[in-house]
């Protein structure tokens, strides 16, 4: 009894706790992790305590789409896909969880980011970090040697979110990849200009897409003087020089990461280097560089590829740079990131990156660790970020103050009078069934305003009104919402009538 | 036999290389970094007789992939289905692939052991969605939505037993439909079922037919027949497998498995053998026996104005009201319907039985489970069973040998000529820029038959080719792969007339 008394002050006291903390409008986190533990406190006195024992909340990192934000979703993907169809990619799907085995080292750190599924006697499973390594593994398990594919779904990542930032833990992805072994570049060239195509099309405004070469990045370490056992993390230094300034780069690197001054300065040299095809003429002539075997490749493929995007018209809008040194371990040749672009706040600066949209590479070894002869399949392939395109496309949509429609809704069934609603039912069955998209409300005697009304909230464009007289006279009044005016339609010609208003597409942007 | 004992000779092979090999290599990745390093290390972990390791490729239990050919199927199911649902003016909505444990807790009585927990890494307690019906529940009490019509596609996942019907898959798509609000009775009801049957039309099936029973029906059903409260639940389970089994079956087992009476069995009997339209619900008002219960009643009349309204819908003829339907989910409070699939003989044969397609019903006491003050949203919704679907057209594809595409590319660009490469480049870029679906060869001298077998085995229907003479000439040719007549086009007029072309056929 005395237990029960002590925990119910702590219940107390925790739940004051909480509210302070609310009222301080403390971290959401923090709120959070009090509010836990109430419940926590909570359930120790039994089930009587309270009906309710959880918060309405989905879990961390993750999010509804509402009907507005799915109108958004779908709009880009429409985008995303057509573009995929447009280059002839076919389309697979694969379940959400793998074997934890297929996983497993395929990651490198990122490992710990993985979700697993809980042992529940059968197989470990674990939900899938990307739709590369499942497509590497669909590559191996049916022994194909070339496709070219689309897959656009979830994946998970047990990340630190900021949802603010767009960084989830439930997130979509939009993948193209094209396997197979082909004359070089001509792949690579194409999920280039696919990029430049789709992000074109979304119109979110002025990108860069930045190109570097695995083994460049790998020659031109050896060449400094890194170590190899520090190649990687020194990879990861270079990599935010898109994010902080060379000189902190440099401290990370000397300083933390224990490489050698001079070293450091060597690597300087070349990295804060970009430019276009000209730059890969000039480190081809680069003394140093041009006497590793493995740069030398690099830049030659780079090459070719400056020349097959110069065919295809999008040359201006790649930048061979020296400091792309992107995360994942699989990536074996070119690799590529595309950032959006800021206006620049005074003329003559350089645009900013304000973090990458879409990103990609060459990844010629994946497959080959899943076959168990290792036979390999080269890869090239894409993926776009469309999270954060989602929430670009719908602050430009606000701040346009587009109304974004949740319905695709052509006509309301509406009646002027009581006792109507037989009129309606049959009516807004006939529509349905001559497939006008067409709703009607639910209530037996609605009033007229209260339908009308509901046509302007939802946008839906026309109403098919039925009255006691009407229907004496065989008509139905059709009404434009908009401009409101009204006109009669014979019954019988009512179908062809809406049908004739709304065949120019619905414009949902 | 082996030489080394009762092992297999590999199984010992790759016993002595778990052991040979050090530590730490079974992910090269995460030793060295350096490309050209691990290449080296790879090559020489590899030797050709020796397996990479005893991981087996595959899906997991109960889950696959789907190929193109598949998602060519699956998407024709889904573009139909979002269709209908659109056409009624549903709101499109997606939640999270999983939900705090606690959410799902509770909702599906006997099959909870069915849910799939990710793992405790620290974090909060969670689980994979059962169905769409419970994230829909909490999404109107979390954000306080009074009223909603929505639609939602999305897979969900359970630990069926993998000893039950074959084809059952612990990871399936469903496409639901649901309208939450408090309406005026029946008319969101009647609009369900109005759309499972354009649904099940227009996907062409075949013959269907929807049963259509009450929960309270049901209940009052049971209470007249003298069954015990305790044995609602057990009893409905028994009920529901009539569309299966027999009803001497189903009586045997209610009596000799669930202890009860035979008398009341009998009674119960008289019931649910019996299925019709409109005037069975007349009849049972008259019923002495369940006329005397309030339920009952309710229920009947409830289907009463629901027939009226399924007439006005002009679907009254798919419609049965049939006493054994007693489906599964504890949540279901008014009406509940299923729809099957009506075999020809000539399927019954086949044994492709799938059982029902679609199914619903109301169910007002969901939301109140979610809402801190219990506050209820009546919602009734359906479900389309779209693996089921998937399965009959699937087969009925194969058996067809009708050839599907996979792709949507309508013009290939070829060349017979060596070194024209970067010429078609620039005609490819110029199609895509011009909005064609376009294709060519990743090789830098293909041979034409090489080009033009691949337009005829992936269907693209045209193809562009540019030699030596028509670069001359300024022309390019355009030929239809089918009739493999040709035509020449200036260059400027390809984007044009290719997209004549393609609108006149």
């Amino acid at each position: 009894m005395a237990e029960r008394a002590a925990v119910e002050e702590l219940v107390r006291l925790q739940g004051e706790r909480v509210r302070v903390l609310k009222q301080q409008k403390a971290s959401a986190e923090q709120i959070e992790e009090e509010v836990a533990k109430l419940l926590k406190l909570k359930a120790q006195l039994g089930p009587d305590e309270g009906k309710q024992k959880f918060v309405l909340k989905t879990p961390k990192g993750t999010r509804d789409y509402s009907p507005r934000q799915m109108a958004v979703r779908e709009k880009v993907f429409d985008v995303i896909i057509s573009c995929f169809k447009r280059h002839g990619a076919e389309v697979i799907d694969t379940p959400v969880f793998e074997l934890k085995e297929t996983l497993t080292g395929k990651y490198g750190e990122d490992s710990k980011l993985i979700y697993d599924l809980k042992d529940q006697g059968g197989e470990l499973l674990s939900l899938r970090y990307d739709l590369t390594v499942p497509f590497a593994r669909y590559l191996a398990m049916n022994k194909l040697t070339n496709i070219k594919r689309y897959h656009i779904a979830k994946v998970y990542r047990r990340d630190n979110p900021a949802m603010t930032r767009g960084r989830y833990r439930e997130f979509y992805q939009c993948d193209f990849d094209i396997a197979g072994q082909f004359d070089p570049m001509i792949p690579d060239a194409e999920c280039l200009k696919i990029m430049c195509e789709i992000l074109s099309s979304l119109q979110i405004g002025d990108f860069l897409v930045k190109v570097n070469d695995r083994r460049i990045l790998d020659g031109m370490f050896a060449i400094c003087g890194v170590p190899d056992s520090k190649f990687r993390t020194i990879c990861s230094s270079v990599d935010k020089l898109d994010k902080v300034s060379w000189e902190e780069v440099k401290n990370e690197m000397v300083g933390e990461k224990g490489l050698a001054p001079e070293v450091a300065d060597r690597i300087g040299d070349y990295v804060q280097q970009h430019g276009g095809v000209s730059l890969v003429e000039e480190l081809l002539q680069d003394p140093e560089l041009s006497q590793n075997k493995q740069a030398l490749e690099g830049l030659g493929d780079l090459k070719l590829l400056f020349e097959y995007l110069t065919l295809f018209g999008i040359a201006d809008k790649i930048s061979f740079d020296l400091s792309l040194a992107r995360g994942l371990d699989y990536y074996t040749g070119v690799i590529y990131e595309a950032v959006l672009l800021q206006t620049p706040v005074r003329a003559g600066e350089e645009p900013l990156g304000v973090g990458s949209v879409a990103a990609g590479g060459r990844y010629d070894g994946l497959v080959g660790m899943f076959d168990p002869k290792g036979r390999k399949v080269p890869c090239v392939g894409l993926s776009i970020g469309v999270e954060r395109i989602f929430s670009i496309v719908e602050q430009r949509l606000e701040a346009l103050e587009e109304k974004v429609r949740t319905t695709e809704t052509q006509v309301l069934v509406a009646s002027a009078q009581k006792k109507l609603l037989e009129e309606r039912l049959k009516l807004v069955s006939e529509l349905w069934d001559a497939g006008i998209k067409a709703e009607l409300l639910y209530k037996k005697n609605p009033k007229l305003l209260n339908q009308l009304q509901y046509c302007e909230e939802a946008g839906i464009p026309l109403v098919a009104i039925i009255g006691e007289q009407e229907l004496k006279d065989g008509v139905i009044k059709l009404r434009s919402v908009a401009s409101r005016e009204e006109v009669d339609v014979r019954r019988e010609d009512l179908v062809e009538e809406i049908k004739r208003r709304t065949s120019q597409p619905l414009c949902i942007c | 036999m082996s030489p080394f004992g009762l092992l297999p000779m590999r199984a010992w092979a790759s016993l002595f290389s778990q052991v040979l090999r050090p530590s730490g290599l079974v992910c090269i990745r995460e030793v060295h970094f350096h490309s050209q390093v691990s290449e080296a290390v790879l090559t020489s972990q590899l030797k050709p007789h020796q397996e990479k390791s005893n991981f087996i490729i595959k899906t997991p239990k109960g889950t696959r992939d789907l190929s193109p050919q598949q998602m060519v199927v699956r998407e024709k199911i889904l573009d139909m289905v979002v269709g209908c649902f659109k056409r009624h003016g549903a709101k499109r909505l997606d939640t999270p692939a999983f939900e705090l444990k606690e959410m799902l807790t509770e909702k599906y009585g006997e099959d909870s052991g069915l849910i799939y927990d990710l793992k405790d890494q620290g974090g909060e307690l969670l689980s994979l969605r059962y169905d769409l019906t419970v994230p829909f529940a909490r999404y109107l009490a979390m954000y306080k939505v009074k009223k909603m019509k929505r639609y939602q596609v999305g897979k969900v996942w359970r630990r069926e037993s993998p000893t039950i019907v074959q084809g059952r898959y612990r990871e399936f798509c469903q496409c639901d439909f649901d309208i939450a609000g408090q309406f005026d009775p029946m008319i969101p009801d009647a609009e369900c079922l109005k759309i499972m049957c354009e649904i099940l039309s227009g996907l062409q099936l075949g013959d269907f037919l929807i049963k259509v029973n009450d929960r309270r029906i049901l209940d009052g059903m049971l209470a007249v027949c003298g069954v015990p409260e305790s044995k609602f639940h057990a009893i409905c389970t028994s009920i529901d497998k009539l569309d299966k089994i027999s009803w001497n079956d189903v009586r045997h087992e209610m009596v000799a498995k669930k202890g009860l009476a035979p008398e009341v069995a009998d009674r119960i009997g008289d019931y649910v053998q019996c299925h019709g339209g409109v005037s069975l619900v007349e009849e049972m008002f008259q019923d002495s026996r369940l006329s005397q219960n309030k339920q009952a009643l309710e229920g009947l009349g409830d289907l009463k104005l629901l027939f009226e309204y399924l007439t006005l819908f002009g679907i009254a003829e798919k419609i049965s009201f049939d006493l054994s339907l007693a489906r599964g989910l504890d949540y279901y409070t008014g009406v509940i319907y299923e729809a099957v699939l009506l075999q020809t003989p000539a399927q019954a044969e086949e044994s492709f039985n799938v059982g029902s397609v679609a199914a619903g019903g109301r169910y007002d006491g969901l939301v109140g489970m979610f809402d801190p003050r219990g506050h209820k949203v009546p919602c009734v919704g359906l479900s389309i069973g779209v693996e089921r679907i998937f399965a009959i057209l699937e087969q009925r594809m194969k058996t067809s040998g009708q050839k599907i595409r996979t792709t949507e590319t309508q013009v290939f660009v070829a060349t017979p000529q060596k070194n024209f490469l970067h010429e078609r480049l620039k005609l490819i870029s110029e199609l895509w820029d011009a909005g064609i679906k376009a294709e060519l060869l990743y090789k830098n001298n293909p041979k034409l038959l090489t080009q033009l077998h691949y337009c005829e085995q992936m269907g693209i229907p045209l193809v562009v080719i540019i030699g030596e003479q028509e670069l001359k000439e300024g022309v390019i040719k355009l030929r239809s792969v089918a009739s493999r007549e040709e035509v020449a086009i200036k260059r400027e007029n390809l984007v044009a007339e290719i997209q004549k072309t393609l609108s006149e056929s």
